[in-house]
């Protein structure tokens, strides 16, 4: 039979050093059902039948983060064989907090104090005797860094699970709280197993409303509320915690030593620097530049344009010799055999490419990746948020966006991947809608063209579609937070400042593995599919009444085409209802810089150059300079390419919030579109239509939705209670 | 007087925490409770968060947060 351990404790208690260093390589990671809280769980190294699962970092069982809420329900629904209750021995009484509530789940725990080794380097000492007797469960000594005393710790886990022996919480509340805490036990009846008695009672009593579905019958325990507020002059769950932390203040005294000092630990000097009132922002800024000048214009472009542009393109030399690219190698393959052509070209021009377009962003994933976890892990990304979540906070962003949208001036994917260090569910999603808003480097094409050909390339074109791509995301923010979707239970921003500290490759390489795994599997079936879907639609079409594979050139007879001229009237009101406009919007979303291609090719040009020089005079000839800045517009706001949307639906792991996602932006890009040509057209001409009036309409309308009030909205609590289910 | 009016390098005594729900069980749970003394130790660069030492760690927090603790 098989035993589960849980392993619970705080964030940056070092769980997951602890539980890379307990089951090595055998890892299992994936997401709680319906939710994007990380859930792992491996195999205790050398115990085939020792499950152990990582719960997420939590500082308390309460019902308000999804974190929280994941774990409670994981402990209480799940009810492993034993709980690893990890506590940060350099950061003791908030840590014991988290256990005190862990005693009162009924299951058997082993608290393992991490961090020995610095505790010890410190001068403080830890009387683990004391601390067992005082909390009821055995402790032991480890530092997961160095793999001190893990062994121990997971064995005396596995013989209490054995044992069946759980955990009997010694330490008791005040006389009165005691006494109706008995009296709510009493009401539970046979409901409840008896070990799980206390853990209810409390929680009843705390007015937890999302216990209630954890029960088949909930006891009308408002009396007792009634009479322990009364008596105690504040609300019960105030009360709780404080009796919590009364009762370690009353024992750390006795369990823990702290040696006479008040020299500054190491992390307290680097902090006086880091986040100094005038150096942390020099400081900040350069840790920035250093970030994105490494993953986004050196190291990483290189890596990702060699995949692009030589593996799965024209080819390398590899000492001397002359290897042809994946594609190349696949096609003379494929010629050898005597493949059809359209199967040839559905393989090359599908299948390889679409791999190609995955794999393509891996290479600089990782190396962003790579930044960011020892950003992460070494405590500086919690001083990220500590430094900027003035700005931020006030477009319902959290201070660490700022990293996702530094990326995303570089590549949008790898922008959307770094939202994943924001730790508040709502301001990642925001992040997450918000980031592709910006320009990335594949959109510069366009706005080269744009400005080429139709403002003679004005110095203001590029700027302003900086402006644009800002501005979007300011006020999608100030929009969104007011939004029934965005709220629900406020988040406060009360953060741990973690203690800096080295962290160790293993854990960083892991983190960029598991990452850029997480985008190939996740994010690598969309962004294929859709690749494949476009290149059937613009490879296939009519020519002479006959449906048959088509020659590059002849893009204008293809089901692209056809499709664009059925849509094209949607486009109308945005001054570019010609197809070809189309064509090159859809086709925009395989990336965004094909949209140059496009034109080239519907103007009769094979290849052209990144800017498209050679269509700017027909280009010119075909809409007006109004029209191309709104086309300019819709194509820098509307939804990204291919490889993004799966990044968002990766990061999302929703479907309906990828929709809306992908929806938001797509409305956003077609609104403020239709009013930059609509009131363009009305200054430069004069013409008052129809959709003048619209735009105006629109105008007033996004303006109310920028300032209306926030609304209070009752219903989502409790909705929000389902979806962390 | 609320922990938003502390300068920078005071420490001072929790009295009371005013408000409720989320934010409030949120303050408490990082152990910022009743008789708990609180080290203010620096303001973020642009004015807000403030950062704190409680119970021997660091913790940043909002100033309209810091408005709900009451301390002396």
């Amino acid at each position: 039979m098989s035993i589960k351990i849980a392993l619970a404790g705080n964030p940056n208690c070092g769980k997951t050093t602890l539980f890379n260093a307990l089951t090595g390589s055998n890892q299992f990671v994936g997401n709680w059902p319906g939710v994007t809280v990380e859930k792992k769980e491996g195999r205790l190294k050398g115990h085939k039948d020792v499950i152990i699962m990582d719960l997420p970092g939590i500082y308390s069982l309460s019902p308000y983060t999804l974190e929280e809420v994941v774990a409670r329900n994981y402990l209480i629904g799940e009810r492993p064989d034993a709980i690893l209750n990890i506590v940060d021995g350099t950061n003791i009484e908030r840590n014991l907090y988290l256990s005190t509530q862990l005693m009162e789940l009924g299951i058997p725990v082993i608290m393992a104090i991490n961090m020995m080794d610095i505790v010890a380097k410190n001068g403080d000492k830890i009387h683990i005797e004391k601390l067992s007797q005082k909390l009821g469960c055995e402790v032991v000594e480890i530092s997961a860094l160095k793999g001190t005393g893990i062994q121990q710790a997971a064995e005396k886990a596995i013989a209490v699970a054995n044992k069946k022996k759980n955990a009997i919480p010694v330490h008791k509340f005040q006389a009165e709280l005691e006494s109706v805490l008995d009296s709510i036990e009493d009401k539970l009846g046979n409901d409840v197993p008896e070990e799980q008695k206390r853990f209810f009672a409390i929680k009843l009593l705390e007015k937890d409303e999302k216990i209630e579905s954890q029960l088949k019958r909930v006891p009308d325990v408002s009396e007792e509320i009634t009479l322990v507020e009364r008596e105690m002059d504040d609300d019960t769950e105030s009360i709780i915690t404080n009796e919590r932390y009364t009762y370690i203040s009353s024992i750390i005294g006795e369990c823990y030593t702290r040696s006479k000092r008040d020299k500054l630990t190491v992390s307290d000097k680097i902090d006086q620097i880091v986040t100094n009132r005038f150096l942390a922002i020099p400081i900040f800024a350069a840790v920035m530049f250093l970030v994105y000048y490494v993953s986004v214009t050196t190291v990483g472009t290189w890596a990702t344009d060699w995949t692009n542009d030589n593996l799965f393109g024209d080819g390398f030399t590899f000492f001397g010799i002359d290897i042809p690219g994946i594609p190349v190698m696949i096609e003379n393959l494929l010629v050898a055999i005597g493949c059809a052509d359209w199967l040839q070209g559905l393989i090359v021009n599908g299948i390889v490419a679409g791999v190609g377009a995955v794999l393509g962003f891996v290479p600089q994933m990782l190396v962003l990746f790579v930044f960011l976890a020892f950003l992460e892990s070494c405590g500086y990304m919690a001083r990220v948020a500590f430094i900027m979540d003035r700005i931020f906070r006030k477009f319902g962003l959290s201070g660490k966006s700022f990293i996702p949208m530094l990326i995303g001036t570089g590549c949008g994917v790898p922008g959307i991947m770094a939202s994943r260090t924001i730790e508040n569910d709502r301001d990642r999603k925001m992040t997450i809608m918000t980031t592709t808003f910006i320009p990335c480097s594949a959109k510069l094409p366009i706005i080269a063209l744009i400005s080429g050909a139709l403002f003679g390339g004005a110095a203001w074109v590029a700027p302003s579609a900086y402006f644009v791509g800002i501005a979007a995301i300011i006020c999608s923010g100030i929009i969104l937070k007011k939004t029934k979707i965005f709220s629900g239970d406020p988040a406060p921003f009360v953060m741990e400042l973690p203690a800096y500290h080295m962290p160790t490759l293993e854990n960083i390489l892991r983190s960029m593995w598991e990452r850029g795994w997480s985008f190939i599997k996740k994010a690598g079936t969309i962004i294929l599919l859709a690749t494949i879907v476009v290149w059937f639609a613009s490879y296939f079409g009519w020519v002479d009444g006959q449906f048959r594979l088509l020659d590059t050139l002849e893009l204008d007879h293809s089901v692209l085409a056809a499709l664009g001229s059925s849509v094209s009237w949607l486009f109308a009101p945005l001054g570019w209802g010609n197809w070809k406009s189309a064509v090159a919007a859809i086709t925009g979303l395989i990336a965004k810089e094909n949209v140059v291609g496009t034109f080239g090719i519907l103007y009769g040009f094979a290849e052209v150059a990144e800017d498209g020089t050679e269509i700017w005079g027909t280009l010119a000839g075909s809409m007006t300079a109004v029209a191309a800045y709104s086309f300019l517009v819709f194509n820098l706001l509307c939804a990204p390419c291919f490889a993004a949307m799966g990044a968002i639906k990766r990061e999302m792991n929703n479907t309906r919030w990828f929709w809306y996602a992908v929806g938001y932006q797509t409305i956003l890009a077609y609104v403020v579109a239709l009013c930059v040509y609509q009131i363009g057209t009305l200054i430069t001409t004069g013409t008052f239509g129809f959709f003048t009036f619209v735009a105006f309409a629109l105008i007033i309308g996004f303006i109310g939705l920028l300032i209306r009030p926030m609304k209070e909205y009752k219903t989502t609590k409790s909705k929000s209670v389902a979806g962390a289910k | 007087m609320t922990l938003k009016e502390i300068p920078c390098g005071k420490t001072v005594k929790v009295t009371k925490l005013t408000g409720e729900g989320p934010i409030k069980r949120r303050i408490m749970d990082m152990g910022i409770t009743k008789g708990v003394d609180i080290f203010v130790r620096k303001v973020a660069p642009f004015g807000d968060p403030v950062e704190v030492t409680v119970r021997g760690y660091e913790l940043s927090l909002r100033k309209a947060d810091a408005e709900m603790i009451v301390v002396e």
